[in-house]
């Protein structure tokens, strides 16, 4: 086990190493640049040279590639050209409310669909299993920015329900000693300040979580659906077990596996769909700062943004292999 | 199946409880504090070393200039200098000093505390040279004590000395048109000597080739005399300050005024609705009628600071070079149908190239209403015969705020030229990363649609940057027009001043090298109980005066 963890550890170097230099060529594929973002009318030949030279824009790209390369050796992901600050010191601020938020749509997703896929196979061919399957392939294709809105137009601007935007009220003075809120909020025992965090996850979480939910219903329905007719399950059940233990031991354990599977890869695309999530709410986390600085073309920050949420997903991938011995005591790496 | 249609209605049943349990919102508010919209994070809160908008509104509430702009005008009024005269043929500037005035650290304000910040600009070295450090201070003095950095000017300030507690002395190397009227601007606010030094104000370096502060001073302790304190700023959430109970003049009467970081417009307006924020900056236009259709809500309007307006190259065997066919263009651009139709009710058609609210505006410039009759005479009687070929370029991918829809802008200009007697050939490019440097550089056409949104409130700022010398844009020469610029721009004397930028716009709209058209109002949205808010032409907001409910 411990020689299958190290392998994937160092499998993440190529992984990255290939990643950084399609990100690099990539944003610079993109038409325009930080330098006519920042100048706008201002932008005049003389200028923009100048900066080009500043930045060293004007060295040949695979030169800057190595230069750039040598900074992410050195865990140096750069300064942000647009708001000058450094984007280890953003990761750190912001990382933490991506993470909340996708855990919190991982949670809704997950705590809805694994009961709803459960219920919709033991409801085969039902009115319960028609209704869930036609939900999850409305939350499949309805687009998570498009969701978001209706959400924030129906619950906050006209029920005015729940927050539009952020993830505390301005007016809340609590401290924040990890930048996770909600547990910051639990290890103060601010339960005002936790309840208003909640408040502002539900409706972000909601709209992340809408894929995933439809996903890992129809997965929960299918996987249980083929582990309800497997032999181990009539003998336990011709044994005379109550139905509830048939259900926790035989059939929701083995159909977890595929389960864990597809809730593992949409952690990982969880992070990509909060950039919609987050600047629809004015979410402060990673995805709203990675559609300004592609907004403005600001280089460093989409390379290191993306870098890091490719790190994050390879690591999350490991651990949701890693689980899969722990799930399934039947698998074993070596 | 009843089993089923129970736990369906349990479980709404519960989502119901949730949701009015949740009633409570957003909008809970306790007052005396106003809560803010802006459009983004500040960048630092040292003002001296920021050029944006966003900064500027959060300094500009703690710190203040010798001189300010009276709320809601482009007027030049005392602020922490009470009077002021120029000497040495307007190469030294005495300053009488307020008294009585304290920094927000309990230290005074008084002469030594003026020349330590003006000796603190002058005398910055290394990374703090580079234009995205000190963007304002090489824009108004030029350069440094020890110019490091290839392209800086000759430095306009001389050196700065303490004639008394409450009198100083700013010497000049040479008479500036500019230095008096950019004191208001908030890079050049008075700060505490003390808190500068304590917390590293002047610790900065460049990394690959951006300029970044390394000190704390610019994140936890910007410190200046003005209505409010700083007390805090989490990145991507708020910036909070407080009252000032010490201040000299009228105190607030907010006791917290929160500023928050919402990127979007809709964003913003949600909020206002949804009561998380009192009242919003940079309302989209369209919104305006959504504003106004809420009974708790109103609409403030911040007076024009840009301009849109067609370009006319000349140059070479261009017929732009013949001025009927320029006053022929100017006549034949039916200004008054693109302002009122694709404006949404906040443009208004400009008469000259620096909006009204600014010294040197002038109403007796020539002035050119749609008139495709006169525009066909001209160019009959010119060396572009009637059809005039022209070729006039359009940016795509782009909306600014003196030109909401250029797409649209060109297609009704593209008609009433043709009516005019005009043949006119489309082009366009995306604003980023082509347009802009092609009309820079002077390869956009005959014409083309660009802008201009200003810095600061003077019309160097406007006039002098465009029409000022040659420039590649508009090719033309005209030694009448740089003589009167260049003089106005070195001019000390205020009343002067102003008579030579009166001359210099009439004298434009007579050569005509572009043509104005459009200048925007920008807007704000309020809650009605917020009262006197004040919109700031230059593109601020005045927080002083602000009551809620």
């Amino acid at each position: 086990m411990l020689r299958y963890v190290v392998r994937r550890l160092l499998l993440i170097v190529p992984i990255l190493l290939g990643l950084s230099i399609l990100v690099f060529f990539w944003v610079r594929a993109l038409p325009g640049s930080p330098i006519s973002s920042l100048l706008g009318e201002r932008a005049t030949p003389q200028l923009v040279q100048q900066y080009r030279e500043r930045y060293g824009f004007d060295e040949p790209v695979y030169k800057q590639y190595f230069k750039q390369l040598k900074s992410w050796a050195r865990a140096d992901f750069g300064t942000s050209i647009a708001t000058h600050r450094q984007i280890s010191d953003e990761i750190k601020q912001r990382f933490p409310a991506t993470m909340e938020l996708a855990i919190a749509a991982l949670i809704f997703a997950g705590g809805i669909g694994v009961p709803l896929g459960f219920f919709a196979a033991k409801k085969h061919g039902g009115l319960f299993d028609h209704a869930s399957l036609f939900l999850s392939l409305i939350g499949i294709s309805i687009p998570v920015f498009f969701l978001a809105i209706i959400l924030k137009y129906i619950f906050a601007v006209r029920l005015g329900w729940l927050p539009t935007v952020g993830r505390i009220s301005v007016l809340i003075e609590t401290d924040h000693p990890t930048n996770f809120y909600v547990l910051d909020a639990i290890i103060t025992r601010d339960w005002n300040a936790l309840w208003d965090v909640l408040k502002h996850l539900i409706l972000p979480a909601v709209a992340l979580g809408s894929i995933p939910l439809a996903i890992i219903t129809r997965i929960t329905r299918a996987a249980v659906l083929d582990v309800q007719n497997e032999d181990y399950v009539r003998t336990a059940r011709a044994k005379g077990l109550p139905p509830l233990t048939v259900d926790r031991r035989h059939i929701l354990r083995n159909a977890l596996l595929p389960i864990s599977t597809i809730i593992g890869l949409q952690a990982g695309l969880l992070l990509s769909g909060a950039v919609l999530t987050e600047t629809v709410f004015a979410y402060p986390g990673i995805g709203s700062w990675l559609r300004d600085a592609i907004f403005n073309r600001d280089y460093p920050v989409i390379q290191g943004g993306i870098l890091f949420i490719a790190l994050v997903f390879v690591l999350v991938n490991l651990i949701v292999d890693i689980s899969y011995a722990i799930i399934n005591p039947r698998i074993r790496y070596s | 199946m009843r089993r089923i249609a129970l736990k369906f209605g349990l479980i709404a049943v519960a989502g119901g409880i949730l949701l009015a349990t949740l009633g409570l919102g957003g909008a809970s508010t306790a007052r005396p504090t106003l809560v803010y919209g802006g459009s983004a994070d500040p960048t630092y809160l040292d003002p001296a070393l920021v050029s944006d908008g966003e900064s500027f509104r959060v300094t500009a509430a703690i710190m203040e200039g010798l001189v300010y702009l009276k709320p809601g005008t482009t007027k030049v009024k005392p602020r922490l200098a009470i009077r002021w005269k120029t000497s040495g043929k307007g190469k030294i500037w005495t300053f009488w000093l307020r008294r009585g005035v304290k920094f927000h650290d309990g230290t005074p304000f008084n002469a030594s505390a003026v020349c330590f910040n003006f000796n603190r600009w002058y005398n910055w070295k290394g990374p703090f040279q580079d234009a995205s450090a000190t963007f304002y201070y090489q824009a108004i003095y030029y350069g440094f004590k020890h110019n490091e950095v290839a392209g800086l000017g000759a430095p306009l300030y001389r050196s700065c000395s303490a004639r008394g507690p409450y009198k100083v002395s700013i010497r000049l190397r040479r008479p500036s048109g500019t230095f008096f009227p950019s004191l208001v601007v908030s890079s050049f606010a008075m700060q505490s000597p003390k808190a500068l030094k304590q917390y590293g104000a002047d610790e900065g370096e460049l990394r690959n080739g951006t300029f970044v502060v390394t000190g704390s001073y610019a994140f936890s302790h910007p410190t200046g005399t003005g209505p409010f304190k700083f007390k805090s700023w989490t990145v991507g959430q708020k910036v909070e300050l407080v009252r000032n109970g010490d201040y000299w003049g009228n105190k607030a009467k907010i006791d917290r005024l929160i500023i928050r970081p919402i990127g979007t417009s809709t964003g913003r307006l949600q909020a206002l609705q949804n009561g998380e924020v009192n009242a919003y900056d940079l309302a989209a236009p369209q919104d305006a009628a959504t504003i106004r259709s809420n009974s708790k809500l109103k609409v403030i309007t911040r007076p024009p600071f840009n301009v849109a307006y067609v370009t006319i190259h000349q140059g070479g065997n261009s017929p732009m070079n013949d001025i009927k066919v320029r006053q022929a263009v100017a006549y034949g651009l039916n200004k008054q149908a693109v302002v009122s139709q694709f404006y949404f009710g906040v443009g208004k058609v400009a008469k000259e190239f620096i909006p009204p609210s600014l010294p040197g505006w002038s109403d007796k410039v020539e002035t050119y209403p749609y008139n495709p009759t006169k525009a066909r005479q001209l160019l009959n009687s010119s060396s572009c015969h009637v059809p005039c070929k022209v070729d006039f370029w359009y940016p795509t991918g782009i909306s600014r705020p003196y030109m909401p829809d250029p797409a649209r802008n060109f297609q009704a200009f593209s008609a009433s030229l043709e009516a005019s007697g005009f043949q006119v050939t489309a082009h366009s490019a995306p604003w980023r990363p082509t347009y802009v440097a092609k009309v820079n550089e002077g390869s956009a056409g005959d014409l083309n649609l660009i802008g201009w949104s200003g810095d600061y409130g003077d019309p160097d700022n406007f006039v002098g940057t465009f029409f000022k010398s040659p420039n590649p844009q508009f090719n033309f020469q005209n030694p009448a027009i740089f003589n009167v610029l260049t003089r106005a721009a070195n001019e000390a004397n205020y009343a002067k001043r102003v008579k030579l930028y009166r001359q210099a716009n009439i004298l434009i709209m007579k050569y005509l090298p572009a043509v104005p058209y459009a200048h925007s109002l920008s807007l704000l949205g309020a809650e009605k109980r917020v009262h006197n808010l004040i919109a700031e032409p230059t593109g601020g907001t005045f927080f002083q005066y602000v009551t809620v409910g």
